[in-house]
């Protein structure tokens, strides 16, 4: 599923603007997601649309696992990220099932796009990054990441899945990525 | 079968306690959304703890420097208890799942 984006040029500014901002960019988006209240009910997301964001979000997650399996030497960070990969890709694989079963072919959308090109930027931050300082920053973006997913589930992904099963399964991430943010927590208070 | 039946009563004499073999029990710990449950058990010396996970992710009964069992997504695992005692047993993958088991003497 394509959840890099290339199209660059509509967004060119942001190289410029992002430099100095907090890598949250995501977490922006999806927080301006959460919490604006829908003014028309386009601006709900339809089922293919929340498959995807849902999806986007996990693989994002993986990602930046898998870069702190291969840089972190904190025995506490890296099974933490083991965890993530582990859980993450279940939960993904779960969902890749349910949509060839509903027959739902997922849509990228904004909110994919927006997702992956902050996430984007972020792993870009944290490869430069080494040792405990590394780790920290992996940790605390761990930690508001999951906040800020778990925030856009409840309020947003969740109420607007109209397939029982999708939402079933959205309501089974939001426990587990509870879950995620609370390890994520503890880790982060044992980095401090 | 003549053999195997006598194994059986074998070891039913060795140990000692025939009529506690027949009771043991398999005491079901469900896990359902990140949670084991119930979170707190009691069990005797030779009964069978069975963890029954619905969940879509591996989990594991972890007992701090003590045993461990694996437990595969939507399956099952079980444990004999061979110990009196209290112990505290957590999901590694998950520390924040936690559970206890109250094993009293035979």
């Amino acid at each position: 599923m394509g959840v890099k984006s290339k199209q660059l040029p509509r967004h060119a500014w942001k190289e410029e603007v992002t430099v100095n901002i907090r890598p949250m960019t995501a977490l922006v988006t999806l927080c301006m997601l959460a919490f604006s209240p829908p003014v028309q009910a386009a601006d709900k997301p339809t089922d293919p649309q929340i498959a995807h964001i849902a999806y986007t979000a996990g693989v994002i997650d993986v990602e930046n696992a898998r870069l702190a399996i291969s840089k972190s030497g904190n025995k506490a960070v890296v099974s933490f990220a083991e965890d993530m990969v582990r859980d993450h890709e279940a939960v993904n694989t779960q969902a890749l099932d349910l949509v060839k079963k509903l027959k739902v072919t997922p849509e990228d959308n904004d909110t994919s796009k927006a997702l992956a090109r902050a996430a984007d930027d972020e792993r870009a931050k944290l490869a430069k990054l080494d040792g405990a300082s590394f780790d920290k920053a992996y940790v605390d973006n761990e930690v508001a990441y999951h906040k800020q997913v778990n925030g856009a589930l409840e309020t947003l992904l969740i109420p607007s899945a109209s397939n029982a099963e999708l939402k079933a399964l959205l309501e089974t991430g939001l426990k587990i990525f509870q879950g995620h943010q609370q390890h994520a927590e503890h880790v982060a208070a044992t980095l401090k | 079968m003549r053999a195997g039946f006598y194994l059986v009563a074998i070891t039913g004499l060795m140990l000692g306690n025939g009529a506690m073999l027949a009771e043991a029990r398999t005491i079901r710990v469900t896990i359902d959304k990140m949670a084991f449950v119930p979170a707190e058990i009691e069990a005797q010396v030779g009964d069978t703890i069975e963890w029954v996970n619905n969940d879509i992710l591996v989990h594991t009964a972890t007992v701090k420097g003590g045993w461990e069992v694996m437990i595969p997504a939507k399956g099952t695992a079980s444990r004999a208890v061979v110990e009196a005692g209290q112990v505290d047993f957590y999901c590694r993958f998950h520390p924040n799942m936690k559970g206890r088991i109250s094993v009293a003497a035979p």
